[in-house]
């Protein structure tokens, strides 16, 4: 087993769900051997289902949480997946504020808890108006004002809808920062933390992963996940069904737990794209707080008081 | 080489110069390279603990770095401009002025692009701007804009040299061999026969010609770095025309600064007279009129109209609160007071013109950070971030040395440029009415 690294899944539900398919054992690429061979101390046992069937015990220290998927090479990156035009739906009528899009998500790209690539923000859009719970990814725009502006092609919009970044493209100067609109895009204003394991990934435009210090991030739609046939972490992480994530050329999204026409959802609870005005074309909708299952109260439940403390002027206000 | 009376004179005053370094200089020269190695080290921090080290955060992505390339690349931009014109339409008086206004230009081109390089998260990646150039990206263009003026400031600073190297190298100037090698060579051959002299005139004039176009474009290019995205206070169809106003505004600002400090260092006082100052007035009075003028209807119209976005910007460039009274200084230090200074004759003198043209050199500063950083604090969607540092700009002393460096550097480049060739071109110098050029 020295030759191989397994996925360790801490999720107490994700684990049941991949130990019920197989554990993933991957092969390790000559890389990341050569990345990871400075062995650590010896732990505890841990037993695991292989992809044969077979219970196997392994030494914890050769267990490293990574990537669960492999990202494709950065040319093939650069076009999509082919006859894929993916779209997202938010529905803000079952947002509570939970936050777990956002560990998710952070977890899945191995974020530090600072780092935000999907925000939930409280909007209220003037005094009178009634405050809601605003959940933000990336909004992969047709007419994207950061794609524009690159100066080398580090950023690009693809065939199926996608924005993405290489960031061994990205030459760190912020111009995309400065153009977005809406506060998508992150910096890595110094090196960024991460274990050995998640450096010794072998980087993808699609996983964007391991970060690298100097260049610019953001939510890339999980389009690894959608090679293999999985809806991003955000989507399946919500308590509330709140993402809706699928394929406008199908015309279909799904929550996971149900699938709807994205045509007669959009038409049906009066979907619109945030700021429209700016003519950027967002690939993301939302459907209007109407309705609302919680009340926006609901969403201060359980939540520490630092990010409390981010809604202050809303709250006051 | 023939020279003028007055230009054989003006070589004596700057000769001493030239020929030793003083003790008051070399002391000067040390401070400059002790502020620059500091920067240095501000900029090997930057380098190895990345920029988390400057103010700079995700909200507001460019600070002090973009308002010093900003502030160094209009005054550059302005120097081609004052001198191609004077060259151009032979004024007179502006002879003592040209070469000054052209190394302007020069030390400010090439401190300048060193701040918008401290903008860039990765150094070693700098040479994909040409691997993998997009011509859709304003900062493409801003890359070919610069280097273009680069090499054109270089060359039209040269091409005015020649006549001069000639000069020194026929002179009796006392130095060293190399420098007295440097000068021959650097002269072309020049004697300033006919053919040499038609040759000479028509490639400065060609030069003027392009260059004062040109520096209208890449200052045009370098608002648009701005006026290209969707932001308040940004995205402005008169960005282009009043980042070339106030280029030039400030540059006519920072020539009185020069040409007055030179005027004192040298004793110049015969040459550079209240009159030079006079004409300089004019032009900033013009300029502050133009530039105010824009100022007014940028934020008059935005405040009218009163869309939310603009009106929240708007409300923070002129809330007491946040930077109102950094806006107050910038108009009045900025617009108000040079033209009070430049219109009333008793208080056009030229010590008055320098202290209001310094004040007026740094509220343009001050206005630069007033149009990057305000801006990038405002974005549409609400910050809700606890990290006060994410939501507020503060410059850190990284950034401080780093500005500090880039004047120091340059100083330096003028200070250097004044131990090797005159700041007041010799060679055709004609102050005095039917001035013959007498053989040297």
């Amino acid at each position: 087993m020295k030759e191989t690294d397994i996925e360790w899944i801490n999720e107490r539900r994700d684990f049941i769900k991949k130990a019920a398919l197989g554990v993933t054992v991957a092969a390790c690429g000559s890389a990341v051997c050569g990345c990871s061979s400075n062995s650590k101390e010896e732990g505890e046992k841990v037993v695991l289902l292989s992809p044969d069937g077979e219970l196997i015990t392994v030494d914890s220290s050769h267990l490293h949480q990574v990537h669960k998927t492999v990202g494709v090479s950065t040319e093939e990156a650069r076009k999509g997946i082919p006859g894929r035009k993916f779209v997202m739906v938010i529905d803000l009528a079952k947002c509570k504020n939970a936050r777990n899009c956002v560990t998710a998500c952070q977890k899945m790209h191995h974020l530090p808890e600072e780092k935000e690539w999907l925000q939930v923000s409280l909007m209220k859009d003037s005094p009178d108006a009634a405050p809601y719970w605003f959940p933000k990814t990336c909004f992969h725009c047709d007419n994207p004002p950061c794609v524009k502006v690159c100066p080398v092609d580090a950023t690009f919009k693809r065939d199926d809808g996608l924005v993405l970044i290489d960031a061994d493209r990205c030459i760190g100067c912020k111009f995309c920062m400065a153009a977005c609109p809406y506060s998508t895009r992150v910096f890595n204003w110094s090196e960024p933390e991460m274990s050995e394991a998640v450096s010794c990934l072998e980087y993808s435009p699609e996983t964007s992963v391991p970060a690298r210090v100097g260049t610019v991030e953001k939510c890339d739609f999980c389009p690894d996940m959608a090679r293999i046939g999985e809806l991003p972490d955000c989507v399946t992480a919500c308590p509330n069904g709140v993402f809706y994530f699928g394929d406008q050329n199908e015309d279909v999204v799904t929550n996971g737990d149900e699938t709807i026409k994205f045509s007669d959802i959009i038409r049906e609870r009066g979907g619109y794209r945030f700021a429209e005005e700016l003519g950027t074309e967002p690939r993301v909708w939302y459907l209007p707080p109407v309705d609302r299952i919680f009340p926006v109260e609901r969403g201060f439940d359980e939540l520490p008081d630092t990010i409390k403390a981010r809604f202050k002027d809303i709250l006051e206000g | 080489m023939k020279i003028t009376t007055s230009g054989s004179e003006v070589l004596r005053t700057f000769s001493p110069q030239i020929e030793h370094t003083s003790m008051r200089e070399k002391v000067w020269i040390t401070i400059l390279l002790a502020t620059i190695a500091f920067a240095g080290y501000a900029l090997y921090l930057q380098i190895t603990e990345g920029h988390g080290v400057t103010g700079m955060r995700d909200n507001v992505v460019w600070g002090i770095f973009i308002v010093n390339f900003m502030f160094l690349i209009g005054l550059s931009y302005a120097g081609a401009i004052i001198s191609g014109l004077l060259i151009l339409f032979k004024v007179s008086w502006g002879q003592p002025l040209i070469r000054l206004s052209q190394l302007m230009t020069l030390a400010s081109v090439i401190v300048g692009p060193l701040f918008i390089l401290l903008c860039v998260g990765r150094f070693d990646r700098l040479h994909y701007l040409f691997l993998y150039p997009r011509l859709q990206s304003p900062l493409t263009w801003d890359v070919l804009a610069v280097m273009t003026f680069l090499v054109g400031a270089v060359l039209f600073l040269y091409l005015g040299l020649i006549r001069d190297f000639a000069v020194y190298r026929d002179s009796n100037l006392k130095v060293s061999k190399w420098k007295h090698n440097l000068y021959r060579w650097l002269a072309l051959g020049y004697v300033g026969n006919e053919a040499q002299k038609k040759t000479l005139n028509a490639s400065i004039n060609l030069l003027a010609i392009i260059l004062i176009p040109v520096s209208i474009m890449v200052a045009s290019i370098l608002s648009w770095i701005f006026g290209m995205t969707l932001r308040p206070g940004w995205h402005s169809t008169i960005f282009g025309p009043y980042f070339v106003l106030g280029a030039i505004y400030s540059g006519v600002g920072l020539l009185i600064i020069i040409t007055w400090y030179t005027r004192r260092v040298y004793k110049l006082e015969k040459y550079i007279t209240p009159k030079h100052f006079d004409y300089l007035a004019y032009m900033m009075l013009v300029l502050a009129c133009g530039y105010g003028y824009f100022t007014f209807s940028e934020y008059f119209t935005s405040w009218y109209g009163s869309e939310k976005w603009d009106n929240e910007l708007i409300e923070k460039l002129f809330s007491p609160h946040e930077y109102g009274w950094w806006t107050f200084f910038a108009n009045l230090a900025g617009v108000v007071i040079p033209i009070i200074f430049a219109a009333i004759p008793k208080l056009r003198k030229p010590d008055y013109l320098f202290v209001v043209a310094a004040i007026m050199v740094l509220a343009m500063w001050v206005k630069r950070y007033l149009i990057v950083v305000p801006t990038l604090e405002t974005p549409l969607l609400p910050v809700q971030d606890t990290r006060m540092e994410y939501v507020h700009y503060s410059i850190t002393w990284v950034e401080w040395a780093l500005t500090f460096g880039g004047i120091a550097l340059f100083f330096l480049i003028f200070t250097l440029a004044g131990k090797f060739i005159t700041l007041i071109e010799v060679s055709d110098l004609k102050l005095k009415e039917n001035e013959e050029s007498i053989n040297q």
